[in-house]
C-alpha cells in the first residue's frame, strides 16, 4: 500500500489495455476504454428535479427536451454513489451510453473529463482500482441506459481523492454526492472544505440492503449475481453454482468489511441489525501485517493460499488423538486457533504463509460460527455473505459454505453475491435517483 | 519437612526451593485414600479423601441415683475421639510434581488404594511417573465430565462459591447466593479452546458449542506478536496496554458514534483494524491488550448467543484463561454485559481451578456416595481466594501460586433450606456484608483480634489436665491471627466476609487444634446455677396477671440473653440483676404491642424456636416462654446447635436440661410426653444461623407439624444474621445488642433491645392491585 509519497493528485494510470480478471459479460455492448471521447456529450439538461440541489436548480436552466416524469425527477449527471468504509472507499459511477447529440453539446467540459477519466482507466493513482469484471452494462436507470462502474480505493487515500475532485472542479457540476458508510460522517467537513462538496449522508445499512436487493434484481443473466457452492465438504467436487434469489426473505445478511455486521432482513424496509463482530476483514489484514510484514489484502491472501493452518492451529485430534466422540467433535476440527504456537520450537517451525492461512481460517470460521448462531436465534436458514473481505477470497467463501453446511447438518445455505463490497455504494446511488 | 526444588527452570522468577512444614500441606496423608489428580497445562491439582480424628465434647447425665451423693452437677462432660471425613485438594505448579509425588509416597501408610483417577490434558504425559512413584494405577476420566461433576459439587456445597466481578467497585467480588436449585446453567470453559456446556442435572449435560478462539489463541498469537512467552506475562502486558492504538473504533470510521444503531464511538469496529493501515511500530502492551479484547469479546458474544438460544441466564466461566485473573474476568464481564444489555451477568467460581480434580475424585469415590452428604468448606485448612490486585500482597500471591489448598469436611447431617423462607433463592443470612463495608470490616476485624487473647486463655483453661494445651492454644492463636490478617488484605477470601464467617473461622481453627468446646465448663456451671432458680422464677411468673406475665416472659428472654460471648461474664448471680439491663420500652425495634395483640388471638399451631445461650438464657428465659406457648396449646420445636460454638447450648446439653426441667415442671413434662415439645438439632456449629443450610431432619419436623411461628433469639442469630430475613409465616426476633458499635450503627445504645414481630408478606392479589386493599394488611385481626 502506497502510504508514503502519494501525491496530491491521483495520477492517471494509463494501462488501458488491462484485461479484466474475468471475461466481460457476454451479449452486452463492449466498453471501449481506450476511446472515450467519441461518446455523445450532454446530461446537464436534467437539472431542477427534486433530486437536484437547490443551488443546482437556480443556476441551470430547466430541461426542455424531455417531459416525462422520470426525467423531471432525474438528478443531473454525474451519477455517483459512494460508500466510505473503515478501510476502503467504494464508488459506483453510472456512465450514460444513450447521450444524444444535443446532450453532448451541452455537456460541460468538466463532466466530460470526469467521464473520460473514469471510464478510460482501470487504475487511478497509486491505489485506486476499477473492478472491470464487475461492470454492469446496458443498465437501465431512471430511464437512461448506461454502464455501472465499480471503483475502490483505500480510505487513507481519501485526501488524494478530494484533491482530485477539487482539481477537476467537481463542485461546479452542482450535483449531489450521496455517500454512506462511517466516512460520510467522519469526512463530511473535509468534503466541504477541501472539495467544496456537500455530502448527502445516508445510513449504511439502508443503503446496503437496498443495494443488494436492487443488484440482485437487475442482474438476471449469466453470471448470476447470487451463487453458492455445491458439495462444500468435498474439495474435489466443490463447485460454484448460480442461485436464484427470487424469493429472498427472510434472509440473514452478513456484511464482512473491516468489521462484521449481521442483519436479519424481512423485506426491503423491514430489517434489523442482529449483532456484529469486530473480528472481520480488518482483523485479518491487521494481524497478517503484524505477523508476516505484508502490506496489502492481496498479498495476505496470496500468502494464505500457500500456507497450511494445521501447523499453527491445534486440532481436536492433536489433543484426543482422533475424534472427541463424547461430544461429536471430529478430529480435524480446530480446537484452539494458534494453539500450537505456545512453544518457541513450534513457533520457529511455521512459515509466514502458514500464519496468514491460520489467520484467515480463524477469522472466517469465527464469522461462520457467529452467523450460524444468529441464524438459529432468528430462525432463518438463508445466509447471504457480502463485503470486501470476500473479494477474490474463494478460500474464505468455501470455508464459510462448508462451515454453514457441516455444523447445521445441511440446514443452512451460504449464498454469495458477485458485487461483494459495492452494495452500500449502489444503495447510495439509488438514493440519489429515487429518494426514499 | 518437604523440600521442593525446581530443576531446570531457572528462567523465571519462582523460588528454586521452598520448604513447607508438612502439617500445612498434604495433611492427613496417613489416612488418605481415593486419590485423584488433574494435570493441566501448568498446574497440578491433587485430591484425596482422609479421615480426621477429632476431639469432641460430649455431655452425659449422671446416673439419677448417684447424683445427689456425687456432686451438685447435673451432667458430666467428656471429650471423645470422633472420626470425620475430609476432602483435601492441593494445587501446585507442574514443576513440583515429582517432588510432591515423592513426598506423598513417603507419607502414605497403610492405604489399600490401588488406583488414582486422572484427568486433564497433562494426565497422559505424567502417567508413567505417577504409576512409578506411587505404585498406583492411573485411571483416566473424561475431562468434561469431571469438570461438570466438580462444578455441581462446589455449587451445591459451598455457599458464596459464585461471584460476579466488578473491577472498579469497593469490593471487586460480589458473591452470589447459591440458588437451592443449581440447574440449569451454562458453563463456558475457556482453556486453549472454548467449550460451552449446558448442564441440566447431575448426570445430564451437553456440549452445545464452542470456539477455537480461546486461551490458546491469546497465548499463541500473543507469543508470536509480542515475543512474550508466558501466559501470565502476556496478561501483565495487556493490563498495561491501550487497545485503541490498534483497534479501529466506531469513531475512527464515523468520527463519532453511529447514532441510529446506538453504537457508541468507543466501540471496537474492527480488532487490529488500524495495524494494517498505520505504518508504525506498536508496543507489546498495546498488542496484548487488543488481543485480549478481541478474544474476550468474541467468547462473550458466543456465550450470549448460546445462552439466548437455550434460554439460560446463569452462565459460569472457567478454564485457565479465567482462573482468578482480574484482567480476563473484567473483559469477559464487560463483554457479557454489552452483548446481553445487562440481562446476564458473567459468574465466576472461587474454586474454579479445582473442578476437574473434584470431579475426578467424585468419579472414583462413587461407592462412598459423596453426593448424599453435605460438605462444608473448612476455613482453617483452605487458602481462600487470592487478591485480584497483584500489587496488594505479592508475597502471599506468589506463595499461593505454589500451593493452594481447599479442604471440605463431611457434615454429619444433610443440610437444606428452611421451608418457611419466603424466597429461598434471595435469602441472605448475613445482615452486614463486611466485604463491601470497610468501616464495619475494620471494626470487626479489630474486635476479633482484640478478643483473641481471651479465647486462647479460655481454650487453655478448658483443658487443665492436658499440659500441651498451652502449645496447641498458641498454634491456634497463630493460625487464627494469620487468617484475620489474610482477611484484612483479602476480605473476599472465603466469600463475603461477615461476622458469621469470622466466628465460623474461629470455630474451625479451634477445632483444628483440638479445642472442641472451650466453654463446656462455664456452660455447665451456668446451667447448674440457672436450674436452681427455675422453679422460683416460674412461680413468680405464674403469680402475675395475664398481660404482665406476657411482658415478663419477653423481658425474661431478653434478660437471659444479655449474658453472651460479647459481654463480659460478670453477671451470673441472679436473673433479677440481669433484668436491670433490659431498658424500658419503647425499645430500639419494638413491635411488642402487635405481639401482645396476637397473643390475644388463637394459639399458633407450632412454633420453631432457634435458641442461643446456655445458662440463664435457655433455662430462665426461653423455657418459661416455651412453657407459656405449650399452655396456649402451641407445639414447640426447640432447635439448637449440633456441636458446640461459644457458650451456645448444644442439642446434647439441651436434652439433659429439658429432662431435668421436666422433672420439676409438669407442663414441660407433659409437653415431652405428649410429643408437643420436641428437640431438634440445626446441623450447625455456628453462633450464627443460616436458614438456608439446616439439618434436613429439622425441616421435615417443621413441615410435618406445619409450623406457623418462627422464633429466633440472640444477637448472632437475629441481628448479625436473619435481621432482614423474610419468612412465609409469623416470626419473632428477639435480641439485646451487647456491642456498642453495632448498637450505634442500628441507631441505639448499648443493651438496646430488638423485638421484631413480623407477619409474612401477603400473597399478591389476583386482580390488578388496588391501593385500599393493599393497605388493610397492616392490621392483624385475630
Amino acid at each position: 500500500m502506497a502510504l508514503n509519497g502519494h501525491r496530491g493528485d491521483i495520477e492517471v494510470n494509463n494501462d488501458e489495455d488491462e484485461t479484466p480478471t474475468k471475461p466481460l459479460r457476454s451479449a452486452r455492448e463492449e466498453m471501449t476504454p481506450d476511446d472515450p471521447a467519441d461518446e455523445p456529450a450532454g446530461g446537464t439538461a436534467t437539472t431542477g428535479g427534486p433530486g437536484a440541489s437547490a443551488r443546482g436548480a437556480s443556476l441551470h436552466r430547466p430541461g426542455t427536451t424531455r417531459s416525462d416524469s422520470l426525467r423531471r425527477s432525474r438528478p443531473p449527471f454525474p451519477w455517483f454513489g459512494m460508500d466510505i468504509g473503515g478501510t476502503l472507499v467504494k464508488l459506483v459511477y453510472f456512465e450514460p451510453k444513450d447521450i444524444t447529440a444535443e446532450e453532448e453539446q451541452e455537456e460541460v467540459e468538466n463532466l466530460k473529463s470526469i467521464r473520460r477519466y473514469l471510464t478510460s482507466n482501470t487504475a487511478y493513482g497509486q491505489t485506486g482500482i476499477r473492478d472491470v469484471y464487475l461492470e454492469l452494462k446496458d443498465l437501465s436507470l431512471c430511464g437512461r441506459t448506461g454502464n455501472l462502474h465499480f471503483i475502490r480505493f483505500p480510505t487513507y487515500d481519501l485526501p488524494a481523492f478530494l484533491q482530485m475532485v477539487r482539481n477537476k472542479h467537481f463542485s461546479s457540476l452542482h450535483t449531489t454526492l450521496c455517500a454512506t458508510g462511517g466516512g460520510a460522517y467522519k469526512f463530511e467537513t473535509d468534503f466541504r472544505t477541501m472539495a467544496d462538496l456537500q455530502l448527502q449522508k445516508l445510513d449504511e445499512l439502508d443503503c446496503l440492503i437496498r443495494g443488494v436487493l436492487f443488484t440482485e434484481s437487475v442482474v438476471v443473466s449469466d453470471p448470476s449475481e447470487c451463487y453458492y457452492f455445491e458439495n462444500p465438504s468435498d474439495p474435489e467436487r466443490c463447485e460454484q453454482k448460480p442461485y436464484g434469489l427470487q424469493d429472498p426473505y427472510p434472509l440473514l445478511l452478513v456484511n464482512i468489511g473491516s468489521g462484521v455486521s449481521i442483519m436479519a432482513v424481512y423485506s426491503e424496509t423491514d430489517y434489523k441489525r442482529v449483532t456484529g463482530t469486530s473480528l472481520g476483514g480488518g482483523t485479518f489484514l491487521g494481524l497478517c501485517c503484524l505477523l508476516t510484514g505484508c502490506s496489502t489484502f492481496e498479498e495476505a491472501l496470496e500468502m494464505a493460499s500457500e500456507g497450511e493452518s494445521t501447523r499453527v492451529d491445534k486440532l481436536v485430534k492433536d489433543i484426543y488423538g482422533g475424534d472427541y466422540e463424547r461430544f461429536g467433535l471430529p478430529g480435524w476440527a480446530v480446537a484452539s486457533s494458534f494453539g500450537n504456537m505456545l512453544t518457541s520450537e513450534k513457533r520457529e517451525g511455521v512459515s509466514k504463509a502458514d500464519l496468514a492461512r491460520a489467520t484467515l481460517v480463524t477469522i472466517t470460521n469465527n464469522i461462520g460460527s457467529i452467523t450460524r448462531m444468529c441464524a438459529l436465534n432468528e430462525n432463518i436458514n438463508k445466509v447471504v455473505f457480502v463485503g470486501n473481505f470476500l473479494r477474490v477470497n474463494t478460500l474464505s467463501m468455501k470455508l464459510l459454505a462448508y462451515a454453514m453446511d457441516y455444523w447445521s447438518k445441511g440446514q443452512l445455505k451460504a449464498l454469495f453475491l458477485r458485487h461483494e463490497g459495492y452494495f452500500g455504494a449502489v444503495g447510495a446511488l439509488l438514493e440519489l435517483l429515487h429518494p426514499s | 519437612r518437604l523440600q521442593l526444588r525446581l530443576a531446570g527452570h531457572g528462567s523465571h522468577s519462582l523460588d528454586k526451593s521452598i520448604t513447607l512444614p508438612p502439617d500445612e500441606i498434604f495433611r492427613n496423608l496417613e489416612n488418605a485414600k481415593r486419590f485423584a489428580i488433574d494435570i493441566g497445562g501448568s498446574l497440578t491439582k491433587l485430591a484425596y479423601y482422609s479421615t480426621v480424628q477429632h476431639k469432641v465434647a460430649k455431655v452425659r447425665s449422671f446416673d439419677n441415683t448417684a447424683k445427689e451423693a456425687s456432686s451438685e452437677k447435673l451432667y458430666e462432660i467428656s471429650v471423645q475421639e470422633e472420626i470425620t471425613a475430609r476432602l483435601h485438594f492441593i494445587k501446585f505448579e507442574n514443576a513440583y510434581i515429582e517432588t510432591c509425588l515423592d513426598f506423598i509416597k513417603d507419607h502414605l501408610v497403610n492405604t489399600d488404594t490401588k488406583l488414582i483417577k486422572a484427568t486433564g490434558g497433562g494426565a497422559h504425559k505424567f502417567k508413567d511417573l505417577i504409576e512409578k512413584k506411587l505404585g498406583l494405577k492411573v485411571d483416566k476420566e473424561d475431562e468434561m465430565t469431571c469438570l461438570i461433576r466438580g462444578c455441581n459439587f462446589v455449587l451445591r456445597n459451598i455457599p458464596h462459591e459464585a461471584f460476579i466481578f466488578t473491577k472498579h467497585a469497593d469490593s471487586e467480588f460480589r458473591f452470589q447466593n447459591t440458588h437451592p436449585d443449581i440447574f440449569p446453567y451454562l458453563l463456558v470453559n475457556i482453556g486453549s479452546g472454548v467449550s460451552i456446556i449446558k448442564v441440566e442435572s447431575e448426570d445430564k449435560f451437553e456440549r452445545i458449542g464452542g470456539s477455537s478462539i480461546g486461551g490458546g489463541t491469546f497465548w499463541g498469537l500473543g507469543a508470536l506478536l509480542t515475543k512474550t512467552k508466558r501466559f501470565d506475562e502476556l496478561l501483565q502486558l495487556a493490563s498495561k496496554g491501550q487497545h485503541t492504538n490498534l483497534d479501529m473504533l466506531v469513531k475512527d470510521i464515523y468520527g463519532g458514534s453511529y447514532g441510529s444503531l446506538g453504537l457508541t464511538g468507543d466501540l471496537i469496529a474492527s480488532s487490529f483494524g488500524k495495524s494494517a493501515t498505520t505504518d508504525k511500530e506498536f508496543s507489546k502492551e498495546d498488542i496484548a491488550k487488543s488481543l485480549l479484547h478481541m478474544i474476550s469479546n468474541d467468547i462473550g458474544q458466543l456465550a450470549c448467543l448460546y445462552a439466548r438460544l437455550h434460554s439460560l441466564t446463569r452462565v459460569y466461566f472457567g478454564g485457565f484463561f479465567i482462573r482468578g485473573h482480574p484482567v480476563t474476568m473484567h473483559t469477559i464481564t464487560y463483554s457479557i454485559n454489552f452483548f446481553t444489555k445487562g440481562e446476564v451477568q458473567a459468574l465466576f467460581l472461587r474454586h474454579e481451578g479445582y473442578l476437574g480434580a473434584i470431579g475426578a475424585f467424585l468419579k472414583g469415590a462413587e461407592e462412598d456416595n459423596p453426593n448424599q452428604y453435605s460438605w462444608g468448606e473448612n476455613y482453617a485448612g483452605s487458602s481462600g481466594l487470592m487478591s485480584a490486585s497483584p500489587d496488594i500482597n505479592p508475597m502471599q500471591r506468589a506463595r499461593s501460586g505454589t500451593f493452594d489448598m481447599l479442604e471440605m469436611d463431611r457434615l454429619e447431617r444433610k443440610l437444606v433450606n428452611l421451608p418457611l423462607l419466603e424466597d429461598p433463592s434471595s435469602y441472605v443470612p448475613d445482615t452486614v456484608d463486611l466485604t463491601v463495608d470497610p468501616l464495619a470490616r475494620e471494626y470487626w476485624l479489630f474486635c476479633f483480634e482484640d478478643a483473641l487473647d481471651g479465647v486462647v486463655k479460655r481454650a487453655v483453661a478448658s483443658q487443665p489436665d492436658l499440659p500441651e494445651a498451652v502449645e496447641r492454644a498458641e498454634k491456634f492463636r497463630q493460625k487464627y491471627r494469620h487468617k484475620l490478617q489474610t482477611l484484612r488484605q483479602q476480605p473476599f477470601a472465603y466469600g463475603s466476609l461477615t461476622v458469621r464467617s469470622l466466628l465460623d473461622t474461629r470455630e474451625h481453627c479451634l477445632n483444628e487444634f483440638n479445642f472442641p468446646d472451650p466453654y463446656s465448663k462455664i456452660k455447665q456451671r451456668e446451667n447448674d446455677a440457672a436450674l436452681r432458680c427455675y422453679q422460683k422464677a416460674v412461680a413468680a411468673l405464674d403469680a402475675l396477671g395475664w398481660e404482665e406475665k406476657q411482658f415478663a416472659l419477653v423481658r425474661g428472654v431478653l434478660a437471659g440473653n444479655v449474658f453472651d460471648w460479647g459481654a463480659k461474664a460478670f453477671f451470673h448471680s441472679t436473673s433479677l440483676l440481669l433484668l436491670l439491663f433490659v431498658p424500658e420500652r419503647p425499645w430500639l425495634v419494638d413491635s411488642y404491642n402487635q405481639w401482645l395483640q396476637r397473643l390475644k388471638g388463637p394459639p399458633h399451631k407450632c412454633a420453631v424456636f432457634f435458641v442461643d445461650n446456655s445458662g440463664m438464657d435457655i433455662i430462665l428465659g426461653v423455657m418459661p416462654f416455651v412453657r407459656e406457648l405449650l399452655l396456649r396449646g402451641t407445639e414447640v420445636v426447640l432447635a439448637s446447635n449440633s456441636s458446640p460454638a461459644l457458650n451456645d447450648v448444644t442439642n446434647g446439653e439441651l436434652q439433659i436440661l429439658t429432662e431435668t426441667i421436666a422433672a420439676m415442671d409438669p407442663i414441660i413434662q407433659a409437653g415431652l410426653k405428649e410429643d408437643r415439645l420436641v428437640l431438634v438439632q440445626t446441623g450447625s456449629s455456628s453462633p450464627c444461623l443460616d436458614l438456608g443450610r439446616l439439618d434436613k431432619e429439622l425441616t421435615i419436623v417443621v413441615r410435618e407439624r406445619r409450623a406457623d411461628l418462627v422464633v429466633i433469639e440472640g444477637m448472632g442469630r437475629a441481628v448479625h444474621t436473619n435481621y432482614f430475613a423474610r419468612l412465609s409465616c409469623e416470626s419473632l426476633k428477639m435480641a439485646v445488642i451487647k456491642n456498642p458499635w453495632l448498637a450505634e450503627r442500628l441507631g441505639g445504645k448499648l443493651f438496646s433491645v430488638v423485638f421484631k414481630y413480623e407477619l409474612p408478606t401477603p400473597p399478591p392479589p389476583a386482580a390488578p392491585p388496588m391501593k385500599e386493599e393493599e393497605e388493610e394488611e397492616a392490621v392483624f385481626s385475630p
